[in-house]
């Protein structure tokens, strides 16, 4: 019997956060950044969660994870309308295609 | 909790309250005129007017406001807060005038309404920035102000340079703002609070895991360092600087700039300060080597930006290297940690804000006659246009610090600080790196004034109203060059955080 601690969550997020960063850094396709992003945000709502219920700090941490649960979801709104603008003005969403503002 | 004591909370909100009601106003008009929209930029100055007021009137407070057991307070009310909510009110009235006479947001007139209720967005998100004294609150305002300025930058949909520079924006943005959350987080977890007055009394009673909170200390500076645009985290910079609707680039580059700077001292200050000295210098908890890391930033900051600009043709991606640059300065003020130095910064915000919404508002005057913001198509503009060309020629002057101009007051009071503080080798690299932007600043003048135009004179009239307020941002800069007491006041009455 496995007893599951603060630990295993902070190694969960971690991981998430990682593959969040990984999938900004390497995805080409916009859409797939912007899913690099959610990772790297619901990885710190794991954390908030897990300290607030492992360490009794009372209810900021909850708090907190349900404010950036809304946030992630105005920002994936935000996001894609620009991506389809984006869409509409070079008829690609690969980031490395849409360079025209350059030194 | 009571009913009163949530009253004398909200009443110490009141500039908030006044930009919230503003906002709502702008969208029920937008709805009620249908297809007049000339009045929205009215109602927007109204509540500017009302918010300014109420800014005003915080100068001489000083408390907490949304107190529970669980929380020491959300939000501040100091003179410094007021000061740099006055700073942003400021910057917004000019914007708001910058739009009624912009080409590019009139071609777009059917959703002036979303615009200005974003703009207003923004302002809310600032505000908030300004007083926070809660992480969840900070964070809330940062994406705040974010998601308004995301869909500002593209604003004009059809255009290339516009959608380009949005995505840019989300981008980074959103990377900075998800690294920060992370950082905030942690520091959650190490201290089991998210009120920095809460933090601040535990790190000082309690050992706490040293390497942890550097980490967590470092990721939340992500977040800041993307919103004042500080080297290694200025890649969205010159792009959406050069991309965005140069009204949303004036804007971003005074007034988010002056709020970033608003949350950086006051998350440090009130966060990690032991006890400030009877010289004003703070004593911060020794977690890391502050000195060396602030030293460190504005070093690269102010080089990288002064060299990038070097070779920039296009006027709005040099004047957002010489944001960076500027940038760079401002964190010597931070360098020094001292009550001097926040002197310093202040003077150099109040300067700023000056020099570069005038020195953008020339960029939009010439773009909406010439269509360019080329470099190279200024030559000769000097001649035909003497009243732009004297503006423009005294706003780059300040900007590059050199007297009788105001930028030299505030390069001036960075450099005594530092020179207080016994650190002449970083004064002496400040003052090459301004030598290096005389270059480009000059260079520029030079276009206007010593050379031939190449096709045709430049045959349109400025209008009395856009001159008048040429000649309100253009005066300033050279009368606070020469009387610079009322700054040097102001400043001392505004660097007051509640608590240290």
């Amino acid at each position: 019997m496995i007893h599951i601690g603060l630990g295993h969550f902070l190694f969960v997020s971690s991981i998430l956060f990682s593959l969040g960063i990984f999938g900004v850094v390497t995805r080409k396709n916009a859409v797939m950044v912007l899913m690099g992003i959610e990772l790297m945000l619901n990885a710190s709502n794991i954390n908030f969660i897990a300290f607030a219920k492992y360490g009794n700090f009372g209810l900021q941490g909850q708090v907190m994870a349900l404010f950036v649960i809304v946030l992630a979801a105005a920002e994936a709104a935000i996001a894609l309308a620009i991506v389809l603008n984006i869409y509409k003005t070079f008829s690609t969403v690969n980031v490395d295609e849409i360079d025209t503002l350059k030194d | 909790m009571n009913i009163n004591y949530l009253l004398n909370s909200l009443y110490l909100i009141k500039p908030e309250i006044a930009i919230s009601a503003t906002l709502v106003l702008l969208v029920l008009m937008d709805l009620i005129m249908g297809s007049n929209k000339k009045l929205l930029p009215y109602i927007a100055i109204a509540g500017l007017i009302a918010a300014s007021y109420f800014s005003v009137e915080q100068f001489g407070m000083s408390s907490l406001a949304f107190v529970s057991k669980a929380n020491k307070g959300m939000i501040v009310t100091d003179p410094f807060g007021a000061f740099f909510k006055g700073i942003v009110v400021f910057a917004s009235f000019f914007v708001i005038y910058f739009s009624i006479k912009s080409d590019e947001i009139k071609a777009s007139f059917e959703r002036h309404g979303e615009y200005y209720t974003l703009i207003f967005g923004m302002i809310l998100g600032m505000f908030f920035m300004i007083s926070a004294s809660d992480l969840i609150l900070i964070y809330l305002s940062l994406e705040l102000v974010s998601l308004s300025s995301y869909v500002l930058a593209g604003f004009t949909k059809t255009s290339q340079r516009n959608s380009e520079a949005s995505l840019k924006y989300v981008i980074y943005g959103g990377v900075s703002s998800g690294i920060m959350l992370f950082g905030i987080s942690i520091l959650y977890g190490i201290t089991g609070s998210t009120n920095l007055y809460e933090i601040n009394s535990l790190i000082q009673t309690s050992s706490i895991p040293n390497l942890t909170f550097i980490l967590s200390g470092i990721l939340i500076f992500v977040g800041i360092g993307y919103k004042i645009s500080a080297v290694p985290f200025h890649f969205w910079t010159p792009d959406v600087y050069e991309g965005a609707p140069i009204t949303i680039t004036a804007f971003l580059s005074v007034a988010s700039k002056a709020a970033g700077f608003a949350l950086l001292i006051r998350f440090i200050k009130i966060t990690f300060i032991k006890s400030v000295d009877s010289a004003g210098y703070w004593q911060l908890v020794d977690i890391i080597d502050w000195k060396t890391f602030f030293i460190f930033l504005s070093i690269i900051t102010m080089t990288l930006g002064n060299f990038a600009a070097l070779w920039q043709d296009n006027m709005k991606r040099m004047l957002a290297y010489s944001s960076i640059a500027h940038a760079g300065y401002l964190l010597l003020g931070m360098a020094v940690l001292s009550n001097q130095g926040m002197i310093a910064i202040i003077i150099y915000f109040m300067v700023y804000a000056f020099m570069n919404l005038g020195a953008f508002f020339v960029v939009m005057l010439i773009a909406n006659k010439i269509g360019t913001e080329d470099i190279d198509d200024y030559k000769g503009l000097g001649y035909s246009q003497p009243f732009l060309g004297v503006c423009l020629g005294i706003f780059l002057v300040s900007l590059t610090g050199l007297p009788p101009t105001a930028g030299f007051i505030g390069k001036l009071y960075i450099f005594i600080a530092l020179v207080d503080a016994k650190m002449i080798t970083l004064a002496v690299i400040a003052l090459l790196n301004s030598v290096v932007s005389l270059y480009y600043y000059i260079r520029v003048l030079r276009n206007l004034f010593l050379t031939r135009p190449e096709n045709g004179t430049f045959e349109f009239k400025v209008s009395f109203s856009n001159g008048l307020v040429l000649v309100l941002l253009a005066a300033p800069v050279i009368i606070f060059g020469l009387y610079f007491t009322p700054l040097i006041n102001i400043a001392k009455s505004s660097i007051q955080i509640l608590g240290f």
